[in-house]
């Protein structure tokens, strides 16, 4: 079974996704199928996470299959210690999703659940594969069921928003086939991500691939100004949907540039280093001022995810000469991992809120702390976390990429630093006059605190925040060997 | 005198036979017994498929004087041509029935179609290959006129009918300058043969001609500027004719390309590939732009068409074996998306009622939720998204084009896609964001027929995921 853990934990929650739909009569059933399946997948994903060795700087759990003879493409997956934590996380977010959605959809019950059971599945897919065929293929193969999820189950605006996010998703990820088909004939015929590490590139083709990569990443991760879209899914998407999309999806941008970009084409990467910097920083302080000035809980979430991944993209792009910075670039994975649980615990706390009073203005809350106290203290930890207060885990990366950056670039480390400020500013203060102040309507005294299931799913990523924020070698123990080989093969020049 | 050998020809034989003795059936039938017609023309196409079966030793055979050519290329596209005929007779059968139609002359005009397409798959003549398309074209006239208490299938047939006629005369023109040129070769081997000979010769008055053959072929696959017939015919062709048109025609149209030009006139190279790549590029813009201002879905299908088929000539641009390979899984994965798109809206068609504006569609996921998302995988195809058999297709195409250096077509291409992309998801909102409006009902097709749908749905997910058999295959019939 040892080789095949990639593969199950792949397939396990695609197939459980169509026996869900089986059930589409019998919604409790739909359900419960559901939350096996993704517990199955977590198991398997920690089974991963336990027997990793951390020492190896090669892949592990390689599984290798001609998949495509005819162009060679290959089922190759293998994970190392980059990869590994998303797709623990992954599993992880996904069984608190399916259970975040237990009595709230009513409508399409087993669709709606096989939609996110797929999109798991396609998710760990895209984090393991190592050929660029079968990347780009669950990459792709996502777009389908997120499609599903903000446009059936999503509120007002959901259609605007699920077609504006299906069309920015694909034209970066087209371009990127366009690259990696280039890089197929240049590499004589093979679509290993592996062979094209090696592969000598020209600096002008460098910056051309470097473009198409950064068009297809920058859209997921996003990237300002490339982050439009995620304002508007947001808000629109179902509390499940956010929770996927701010926990995972996003970092499956982070993660491209890592396996892509830095070591594909690191001469580009260094010659566009700067522009990088300077567009996290835009990202960071801009839309942290954006942030603030939201009425729409949901939406200032959003954009403090945008702020938050401001982050990764700087500690990915930080170079001492033609070295990557450690600090910095395990500092921008790490950050990738807290925000998956903060963004997942923030937005399924304003799921909690909206079920009951079914409104995501902050103006329409007030007082919520008198009526839903047990609530109010997570949502508390969960803000603290946002806004990086020391033992969360949303303190640790913020803190280690600013370490990097203090090293690399001065002025980029004060403006990201003097960013926290602002983070706290606008988490705290939508807390505030949420859950502050006395009971401000009738809706709101008419709140009830959480249930049982709630409650569980609150206390799962509550002790995720802290024990990652206490005790961050869990992660970052197991990502040295593997960061430390990335940084050798991107001081290497290609051209 | 010698007999030319008639083994090659068996299954246009049998076709033929079988043509006329549907026509005398459907002559000597009372009306309660027209099912037979039916019967014949599955047999008909069955007994084609199989006669191809026993005709095909793996080697390329000639007859008639070199008129009739048997190649890989012959063998495996009339083989799909057959099974996707058979495939779309279950679909349309109901709705034949349904719109009281003469079932023994729809059935026999189609299969002088099926018999038009076989010839033109099959002609290595200049010649026959204008007297294929000419019995295909005519028959295809005749099929949507059938219809004719509906103006605008009676206007879609006069249209296409009239462009179709002058197309073929701007073919047929085009042809006589090579035939002078060559000096009186007709034969493809023979014009390359003559090509070789004549060096430089003679080269303008080719090339002169070779501008009217190719507006002639591409006005077959429906490319800019040549399109204009193509929304047109979709739209006013009842969606049984549609189905047929839309989908299991391209594979002929596409082979009738590829005999013309990689066949007789491959050294006029580069002057076709180049008209080929500037009309493919328009086509893949104005296809799929004008396709997002169409309500109709049958109109929005002809233009999706006339980008796809721009697609498809981006692989002869590059003039490869990959290519021409990836053309022809383009064209066979094409035409099995689109016979599930039309046949899903043919079976959605109950009594006089036709299946083909949007609004049609609207909360089809909650009315009939299996037909909804069936719709929904075949959008999903043909825009090209992963998992789904569409994704190989361009895929193919793009590879092609990229070994053959022609990275800002590419570059062009997947932009245009990402427009048409537009349009497919539109489709999908429809169906899954929006209330429904009336309810649908679905024809009472017969079982066997829903499960061929569904098998026909799954196989585009089946090769999508796994697709190295027909692309194998595809290598196959090129390569020889």
């Amino acid at each position: 079974m040892m080789s095949y853990l990639l593969s199950l934990t792949i397939w396990t929650p695609i197939v459980f996704g169509f026996i869900t739909l089986a059930f589409n009569k019998n919604d409790c059933m739909a359900r419960y199928v559901a939350l096996l399946g993704s517990l199955i997948a977590l198991v398997f994903s920690l089974i991963v996470f336990q027997t990793f060795d951390p020492q190896q700087t090669a892949m592990q759990f390689s599984e290798n299959y001609a998949w495509v003879p005819s162009l060679n493409i290959n089922y190759h997956l293998a994970v190392d210690g980059i990869s590994m934590p998303f797709v623990m996380l992954n599993n992880f977010i996904t069984v608190l999703v399916v259970l975040a959605g237990f009595k709230v959809i009513k409508q399409k019950v087993a669709l709606y659940n096989a939609m996110f059971l797929m999109m798991t599945g396609f998710i760990s897919g895209s984090f393991c594969a190592l050929d660029a065929v079968l990347f780009y293929v669950f990459f792709e193969a996502m777009l389908i069921p997120m499609y599903l999820i903000i446009g059936v189950w999503g509120s007002t605006n959901r259609v605007y928003a699920a077609i504006k996010f299906f069309l920015y998703t694909l034209i970066g990820s087209l371009l990127m086939l366009v690259a990696l088909i280039y890089l197929y004939n240049q590499a004589k015929g093979s679509f290993e991500i592996f062979d094209y590490y090696r592969l000598p590139l020209a600096m002008n083709v460098q910056i051309l691939i470097f473009i198409a990569f950064f068009l297809s990443f920058a859209v997921k991760v996003p990237m300002w100004p490339l982050h439009t879209w995620l304002p508007d899914a947001h808000p629109e998407a179902p509390t499940g949907g956010s929770m996927v999309l701010a926990a995972i999806t996003l970092k499956i941008g982070g993660y491209g540039f890592l396996r892509f970009i830095l070591p594909i084409v690191p001469d580009a990467s260094r010659e566009l280093a700067g522009v990088m910097v300077v567009l996290s920083l835009i990202a960071i302080v801009y839309i942290g001022l954006v942030a603030l000035v939201q009425k729409d809980m949901k939406k200032l979430v959003a954009y403090s995810s945008i702020s938050h991944m401001g982050f990764v993209t700087l500690g990915c792009f930080l170079f001492v000469g033609a070295n990557l910075n450690t600090w910095a670039l395990e500092g921008a994975i790490t950050q990738m991992i807290s925000h998956g649980f903060v963004s997942a615990a923030m937005f399924f706390c304003i799921g909690v809120m909206y079920d009951r009073v079914h409104s995501r203005n902050i103006a329409d809350y007030g007082g919520v702390v008198n009526k839903m106290p047990v609530f109010a203290a997570f949502f508390m930890l969960f803000a603290m976390a946002n806004s990086g207060l020391p033992g969360t885990s949303g303190f640790v990366g913020e803190f280690m990429v600013i370490m990097g950056a203090v090293q690399t670039n001065f002025i980029a480390a004060i403006l990201a630093g003097v960013t926290l400020i602002l983070g706290a500013g606008y988490t705290l203060w939508m807390y505030k006059r949420v859950v502050f102040g006395a009971v401000a309507n009738s809706h709101v005294a008419e709140m009830n605190d959480v249930s049982k299931r709630e409650f569980l799913i609150l206390a799962l990523l509550a002790v995720a925040v802290l024990v990652m924020g206490i005790y961050p070698d869990l992660f970052v123990a197991k990502m040295h060997a593997s960061v430390g080989h990335l940084i050798n093969q991107v001081a290497q020049s290609k051209i | 005198m010698t007999y030319p050998n008639l083994i090659p020809v068996l299954p246009e034989l049998f076709m033929a036979f079988m043509i006329i003795v549907l026509l005398l059936a459907d002559a000597f039938t009372s009306e309660s017994q027209k099912g037979v017609n039916l019967v014949l023309t599955m047999v008909a196409l069955i007994g084609c498929f199989a006669l191809q079966k026993y005709v095909d030793h793996g080697v390329t055979e000639l007859t008639f004087n070199n008129m009739f050519i048997l190649d890989n290329l012959a063998m495996g596209t009339k083989m799909f041509t057959y099974l996707f005929s058979f495939v779309a007779v279950l679909y349309i059968k109901r709705y034949v029935s349904d719109k009281k139609y003469q079932s023994g002359e729809f059935y026999a005009i189609f299969l002088f179609s099926v018999l038009g397409m076989m010839v033109m798959i099959s002609a290595d003549n200049m010649l026959i290959l204008y007297v294929g398309l000419e019995l295909f074209s005519l028959a295809l006239y005749g099929l949507i006129a059938l219809y004719r208490d509906n103006v605008r299938a009676t206007e879609a047939a006069m249209k296409y009918f009239i462009l179709g006629a002058l197309a073929s005369g701007i073919l047929l023109y085009g042809i006589s300058f090579v035939y002078g040129a060559t000096g009186g070769h007709l034969q493809l081997e023979d014009v390359l043969r003559a090509m070789l000979s004549l060096g430089d010769n003679n080269t303008g008055l080719m090339t002169f001609g070779l501008v009217f053959i190719v507006a002639g072929l591409v006005f077959k696959l429906g490319l800019v500027p040549f399109h204009m017939w193509v929304p047109d015919v979709y739209e006013g062709s009842p969606l049984a004719v549609a189905t047929i048109i839309g989908s299991l025609t391209k594979i002929a149209a596409v082979v009738f390309v590829i005999r013309f030009l990689i066949g007789g006139l491959v050294l006029l190279n580069p002057a076709w590939s180049i008209m080929l790549l500037i009309l493919a590029c328009l086509s893949l813009f104005f296809g799929n732009v004008i396709a997002i201002a169409q309500t109709n879905i049958k109109r929005m299908l002809g233009y999706s068409t006339v980008a796809h088929m721009g697609f498809v000539a981006l692989g002869l641009v590059t003039v490869s074996v990959d290519g021409v390979s990836a053309t022809i899984f383009y064209v066979v994965t094409y035409s099995l998306t689109a016979l599930a798109g039309f046949g899903i809206l043919t079976m959605l068609s109950k009594g006089d009622f036709e299946c083909q504006s949007l609004d049609d569609l609207k909360g089809l996921s909650k009315t009939h939720p299996v037909m909804a998302a069936l719709v929904m995988l075949v959008m999903f195809s043909m825009a090209g998204i992963p998992p789904l058999v569409g994704f190989y297709a361009k895929f193919k195409i793009l590879a092609a084009l990229l070994a053959a250096g022609y990275v800002g077509v590419a570059v062009f291409a997947v932009i245009m896609s990402l427009i048409g992309a537009f349009y497919y998801i539109r489709v999908v909102k429809v169906m899954y964001f929006e209330e429904p409006v009336k309810t649908l009902e679905m024809a009472d097709v017969c079982v066997f027929s829903r499960s061929v749908l569904l098998v026909n749905v799954a196989l585009l997910i089946i090769i999508g995921v796994l697709p190295s058999a027909l692309m194998m295959y595809c290598n196959a019939l090129v390569s020889g």
